[in-house]
Order: C-alpha cells, then structure tokens, then sequence
C-alpha cells in the first residue's frame, strides 16, 4: 500500500486543492498558482428536514484529471455530496461550480457528467449496446457514429461480442463494466461513481479497482468515487476526503492519511490504532508530553497545537510499537500479554498497557525466547510515531 | 457397513434404497396431498365441475332425441332436397301423440321454437289436435292442421334439433346458422343480436380498461414515489372500496346517478347544466341514470384498484436509480420517463389491465342496475337465457364464448407479455 501511494505521489504531483486539513502548504500555494480545478464547492450545506445539516459547509475543489474519492462510513454525507454534484439533490446553501460555471441551476441532463450507480443502474429491457448508445442517441449522434462509439465502449472495457446480451444475462462483474462504460461512453470530462464495486465478490472487487484505476489513467478523466471501503480508496485515489457527520475530516492522499491523520476519527477509521486518552502537560516545538490518567507521561507530536492541560487522545499504529525496544525509543512502557494470534507473515499481540487492554502490535519477528500469555514484557515507539489528537 | 458384493445399494435394515427413497417420499407426498385435498375438492366440485357441465350444456341437446327417438332416426337419412316421406310423418305424428299424453310436447315446441319463430305455440296446437286423429295419411292430417308442416325448413330444423349434440347454441350465440344442408351461414338480419352483444362487452371492457389506467397509472406513480408511512396511508384508501360489497357501491352509484339524484343537482346548481344547454352541447337536465356513461363510470369506479395495484406494486420496484442513470446521460425527464420508466412497468400495466378486462367482460349487477337498457353485457344476457327463457343451452353457449375469449386473451398475453411476468402484487 505504502509503495503505491509513493508511486502516486510521484506521478501526480501539485493534484490538489484547498482543504479544510491539508498538511502540506507546498501543494497548497501550487493549487493556488494553477487554477485548473474542474469542480468547486463554496460553502456547500444541505439538509433534508430543515432540522440538521447533513452537509455542513462543504469546501473541495477538485483539479481536472484526478481521482478523488470521498470516504465515510454510511450517513456520513458523502453520497449526498455526490448527488448534489449529479444534481439530483439541490444544494440547501452554497454554489457547486462544474468547470468555471455555477451549476446549482443546471438540470442533470445538461451537466454532462458521467454516473455509475451502486448495483450498475443498467437499463433492463435494452440490450448492452442499446444500454451504451443511449447517451449517444439522446445527444442526437448518427447511426454509424453511435456504432462506432459502442464498439469502441465494448473494447475498452474487453466485453467484446456481448453487445446483444440483456444485463440480465451478464455477471456481477460484466454488469459493472458495461456500467462504467456506459458512463464514459458519451466522453464527459467527470465520472461519478457511488459505491460501484460494493455487490462484488472480494476478489472481482480488487481486480475491478485496478481495471477503473487504470482507466483513469489511460483517458485522463477526473474521477469522483464514493465509497465505505478504505482499502479502495487507498489503493485508487489520488486524493481522500474522509467525511463524517457532514464535514471533510482530513483530505490528503492515501500515505498521508494513513500516516498523519489530523483527527482521532480519521486514525480510527482508516487502519487500526491504539489510543490512549490523556491531557496535554507539556507543549514544546510542536511536541508535547501527554499525561495518561495512572500517570505515565508519553512523548507525542501535537498535531492541534492543544494548549497545555487540554484533553487529548493519543494514536499510535500497531506497527509502530517495538517490543523490547532500542535505547533510541522515547516511549517505554511495561506491558503484559494478554493474547496471542498467529495471522502467518505476522503476529498480533494483544497486550495490557497502561490500563488499556485492548492495545494491539504487530510482531513481525519474533523477540528470542518468544513471547507467551502473561508474559510482563517493554515495549517502546518514536514520538513521531504517536499522535495527539482531539479528543472525543 | 457390510457392502458386499451385492451391487444394489441397500439402506441400514437391508431394503434396496431406491424403493426405500420412493416410501419415503411417498409419505411426504401423500402428506402434502392430504394438505391440499380440502380445497382440491372444493375446487373440483364448485368451480371445474359447473364449467364442464357447462360447457357441455352448449353442445348437448337431448330433448328431440327423447321425445322423438324414431323419427330422428328415419330423418337421419332423410337428404333435405323434397319434403320428408311417409313414414316419418307417421312417427312423428305418433311420438307427438305420446309426447302429448306424457305432457311432453311443450318441450318439442320450446326446442324448435329457438330455431322457427312461433313454433311452440304450433307444436301445442298441432299435438291437441292431433288427439283427435285417429287415422293417416298423415302428412296430410299434418299439413292440414298446420301448414308449417309442409315446410321442407320445418323439418331440416328437426333434423338437426334431434341429434344429441348440436353446433346450434354456439352457432346462434354467434348469430350463426345451420341451413338444412348443413351449411353454416348468417342469421337472418332481424334474428342478430348477439355479436352485438359480443362487441358491446368488448367495448365497454375496453373502455372501463383504459379509464381505470389513465386514472390508475399517474396514481400508482405518485404513491409508489412517497415515503412508506404515508403511501401506505393512501394504500389503505384505495383498497377501502374492496371492504364494502359491489352491490353497495352499485346501488350507491345509481342514487347518485338518478334523475333529479345528487349529480344532477350539483351540476344544476354550479351552473355546469346552464353552460351546457348553452353551448349547445345538452338540453336541459342530464340524464345520467340508465345510460352507458353510468355504467361505465361505476364500473371504472369499481375497477380501478385492480389496475392500480398491480401497476404500483412493479412500480415500487422500479429503484429509482434507472431514472437517474437517464437523467445523467442526458435524456430529458420526459424522455427518461418514456424511454427508461415506462417500459419497465409495463408487466404491472398488462397485468393490471388484462385482469380489468376480464372481470369487465363478466360484469352482470353493474350494468343492470346502473345501465342503459338496451346496454345489457354479456353476462345480463346469459341470466335472461337461464332464468326468464330457462334456455341453458343458450345461456351455455354464451358462457362458453366468454370463457373462451378469456383464454384467448390469456394466451394472446402469455405470447406478448409472458405470463410469468405476471407480476399483482
């Protein structure tokens, strides 16, 4: 995952835009420089009931040729994002702005913009072709240009001789493609896509994420893609907006999300971490000493900038921790087996440490002598590795 | 496990286990049989069992052949071209005699009356006179009682009254004719009523048919587009109707159509009569009771959640997705509609109508006591053949041409629509 976020990094650099919880001003101040966003939410809200907000004052560009995903668990306002965007919910306050221009007054059928539904939304009575040229007809295209056009929608997604098939007549899969064909086949500069692998098996899942990976790739289409699964976000996107309840958590690209999260929810949500809960009892350059509730003192990067007696919650990766740590770790805390399972490649252990029993690492290799239940251990992590976050 | 060299699989206490698989399924099967049993009968005996009488009704035709047992036999061989001979006059003139003594002879009258107008009070007069003849010729102890019987037609329509099965209640339901040759053609102009009938059914089906969608189909949309709690309030609103008894709302219908009724008077009273009489479109007060638009408002009324129900029921399964997806590839929302929507809810929309047209075709109270007079369906004609004329072989034959127009219908939609596709709910 790390390698291909790298390589992503390299490949598309300065792809990105005004945040809400960027960390990094040099993609910033390049965005700034180079306006070439294709879409634009200005202080986007949208409620359904006139009681809450189920979008609460959106702010996201999202620069031409880039795939963006939005993820959050359900509820959290992404899809309605997407919709506002599709322009099948209208936005309660704010402007949406597709390619220079305010679309908030702008019908769906004049934006333009390409849809692949949750469970493909193919149209059952038509044929796979009649499903692919019907874009094409509506746009008053002619009859050999549309033949031309399916044909070609047909090989790019290698569904070649399947266009007299019903989708009924197709698999999971084969659904999908012509789904995504059919939203690309009419050449629209943005494609949405709401939670389109989520009927797939796990395996058709992960070669269907590199297949639309690599179609974005290839036709250089922007991209917005919903979804609740953070492995496809993380393996497909050039950037991640996490929402929840209703606002952008942290946008920033897949290494650094996982890396660097900017709020406990994010470091909950995406991987897994351990946490502990503490206040803030000293603030320096940046690092600060977080005091636990039985008194341990941890050394952590302050993200927030609390102040000073601020209660915070503490977030370390379960691959970050070293048992028996070298003499270079700034955290060494005693701790004690509690669980051990044997995963293969790797070993998690479940330890008791500092009144939290559910803190778990990820032992690679072995310490000598092993490790059994029971066993009071140390165990140790950098404290840039550990994270102090809100606390909620 | 002693598998041996014994190549039949046997089951633990050694019987082969095909004829133990065959016992224990049969149990299962007799249970489920045993299950079932109760409403087979009942279907058997109250609904299978009338429809093949019935439709044996519309070809069997006993009566001559009892009565007149030697004369259809000597007509058998009779060609038609000249009069009969001899011989069958004198067995008809003796079978009359006896169908006399045993107070049979109204039934030969009745018989050929459906056939040769006037016939049956003929046949009574010739029988009582006939009593006082006591010796032949009697072709023309016949001819001289009544002329009728020097009719070559007379007897042609013996001829084929008297074999057991007949075409001639199916033929005559359809104002078809069997000529004394044998040939099929039409009945004379003053004698066709009931292809009439057959396409005034038809009509006001086909009509209550495409009321009940156009006024069903923007409802079912409408309702199958709301939040649950309250489509299921306006659910319970449609489906009211069905609580209370078609001969309630009938009879309700026809105080409200009443001349001088409450429809009347509120068109009277908002003016909607005046404007009316003014355009020249009317003169002077409506008269609704007794006419075909009553009956097929009532039956629109009556009909409607049948179209409705099925329509909404597929269109609540229509995700609304697919209107999206259109909508995003550019179509208009009329075109989406037409082109994306529509054809998805037309399995909800043939069955929903098919099962209105079918129902309509069978209509009897709706028509009596709203309808026009000489508005009569189908099925008002099959009550007068039974009940007022105590023809069932006519009442039959009619039955069995609705029945079979049921089953064409039936076939023609398997063919167009597939009735697996049938989808009420």
């Amino acid at each position: 995952m790390d390698a291909i976020a790298a390589r992503k990094l390299h490949e598309v650099p300065g792809r990105a835009g005004i945040s809400l919880a960027s960390e990094s001003p040099s993609v910033r101040e390049k965005v700034m420089a180079d306006q070439t966003h294709l879409v634009k939410f200005e202080h986007v809200q949208k409620s359904y009931d006139g009681v809450s907000l189920v979008v609460k004052d959106l702010n996201l560009d999202i620069a031409k040729g880039e795939f963006l995903t939005m993820l959050g668990p359900s509820g959290s306002g992404k899809t309605t994002t997407l919709m506002m965007l599709a322009g099948f919910e209208p936005a309660t306050h704010g402007e949406i702005w597709l390619a220079g221009k305010p679309i908030n007054n702008v019908p769906p059928h004049k934006r333009g913009i390409g849809m692949v539904f949750q469970n493909y939304a193919l149209f059952p009575h038509m044929t796979v072709a009649e499903n692919l040229a019907f874009p094409l007809t509506v746009r008053n295209l002619g009859k050999a240009d549309i033949e031309a056009k399916v044909r070609r929608a047909l090989d790019m997604v290698q569904l070649q001789g399947f266009d007299g098939r019903r989708p009924g007549q197709l698999s999971g899969g084969q659904q999908q493609r012509v789904a995504v064909a059919r939203a690309l086949v009419f050449e629209p500069e943005l494609v949405l896509m709401d939670e389109p692998l989520g009927a797939l098996d796990k395996q058709l899942r992960e070669q269907m994420q590199f297949e639309i990976k690599h179609l974005h790739e290839r036709l250089g289409v922007t991209v917005v893609y919903v979804t609740h699964d953070q492995t496809e976000a993380l393996t497909m996107s050039d950037r991640v907006a996490v929402f929840d309840k209703g606002i952008i958590q942290q946008l920033s690209t897949a290494q650094e999300l996982y890396e660097k999260p900017v709020t406990a929810f994010v470091a909950q949500f995406i991987g897994e971490n351990n946490r502990f809960h503490g206040v803030i009892a000293s603030s320096k350059g940046g690092q600060c000493e977080v005091a636990l509730q039985g008194g341990e003192k941890i050394k952590a990067v302050n993200v927030l900038g609390g102040a000073v007696g601020s209660k915070t919650c503490l977030s370390i990766r379960p691959e970050r921790v070293d048992i028996n740590p070298a003499a270079s770790a700034e955290n060494v805390l005693p701790a004690v087996v509690k669980e051990l399972v044997f995963l293969g490649d790797h070993m998690r252990v479940r330890l008791s440490v500092a009144g939290n029993s559910e803190f778990v690492v990820k032992v690679h290799k072995q310490p000598q002598g092993g490790l059994a239940q029971g066993q009071k251990i140390k165990i140790g992590w950098h404290a840039e590795d550990c994270r102090a976050l809100d606390d909620n | 496990m002693n598998m041996s060299s014994d190549t039949i699989m046997r089951a633990a206490d050694g019987t082969p286990l095909k004829a133990k698989l065959a016992q224990s399924l049969r149990r299962e099967q007799l249970r489920a049989m045993a299950l079932i049993a109760p409403l087979l009968i009942f279907i058997l005996a109250s609904f299978l069992l009338p429809i093949l009488m019935m439709l044996k009704n519309a070809v069997y035709d006993p009566d001559l052949q009892d009565t007149l047992p030697r004369t259809s036999a000597l007509l058998a061989t009779w060609d038609g071209k000249a009069l009969p001979e001899e011989p069958v006059f004198e067995a008809f003139a003796a079978e009359l005699k006896a169908a006399q003594k045993e107070r049979n002879a109204a039934l030969i009258g009745k018989r050929l009356n459906y056939e040769l107008p006037a016939m049956k009070s003929k046949v009574t007069v010739t029988a009582r006179k006939l009593e006082a003849v006591q010796q032949g010729p009697w072709k023309e102890a016949l001819t001289t009682i009544d002329p009728v019987w020097g009719d070559i037609e007379t007897w042609a329509t013996v001829k084929h009254a008297s074999s057991t099965f007949t075409p001639f209640y199916l033929l005559s339901a359809l104002d078809l004719r069997q000529t004394a040759e044998g040939a099929i053609t039409a009945a004379p102009a003053e004698r066709q009523i009931y292809r009439q009938i057959i396409m005034r059914t038809f009509l006001i089906s086909t009509l209550v048919t495409v009321l009940t969608l156009l006024l069903g189909f923007p409802v079912a949309y409408f309702i199958s587009m709301l939040p649950p709690h309250q489509a299921n309030l306006l659910l319970v609103f449609i489906l009211l109707p069905f609580w209370t008894s078609l001969l309630v709302r009938t009879t309700a219908w026809s105080i409200l159509f009443q001349d001088g009724g409450v429809i009347t008077q509120f068109l009277h009273v908002s003016g909607i009569t005046w404007l009316l009489n003014a355009l020249g479109l009317l003169h002077g007060e409506p008269a609704l009771f007794k006419t075909r638009l009553a009956t097929v408002i009532a039956m629109t009324h009556i009909q409607l959640p049948f179209t409705l129900l099925p329509i909404y029921s597929v269109m609540k399964t229509i995700s609304p997705n697919y209107m999206r997806a259109a909508r995003s590839l550019g179509a208009t929302p009329v075109y989406a509609f037409i082109k994306v929507y529509l054809p998805q809810t037309l399995p909800g929309i043939a069955a929903g109508c098919l099962l209105t047209f079918i129902l309509s075709l069978g209509y009897y109270i709706t028509p009596a006591l709203v309808g026009g007079p000489t508005d009569s369906m189908i099925a008002g004609f099959i009550d007068t053949s039974m009940n007022n004329e105590g023809n069932w072989g006519k009442a039959s034959a009619l039955g069995a041409i609705l029945f079979t127009a049921t089953l064409v219908l039936y076939y023609v939609y398997n063919r167009l629509v597939g009735i697996d596709k049938l989808k009420l709910g």
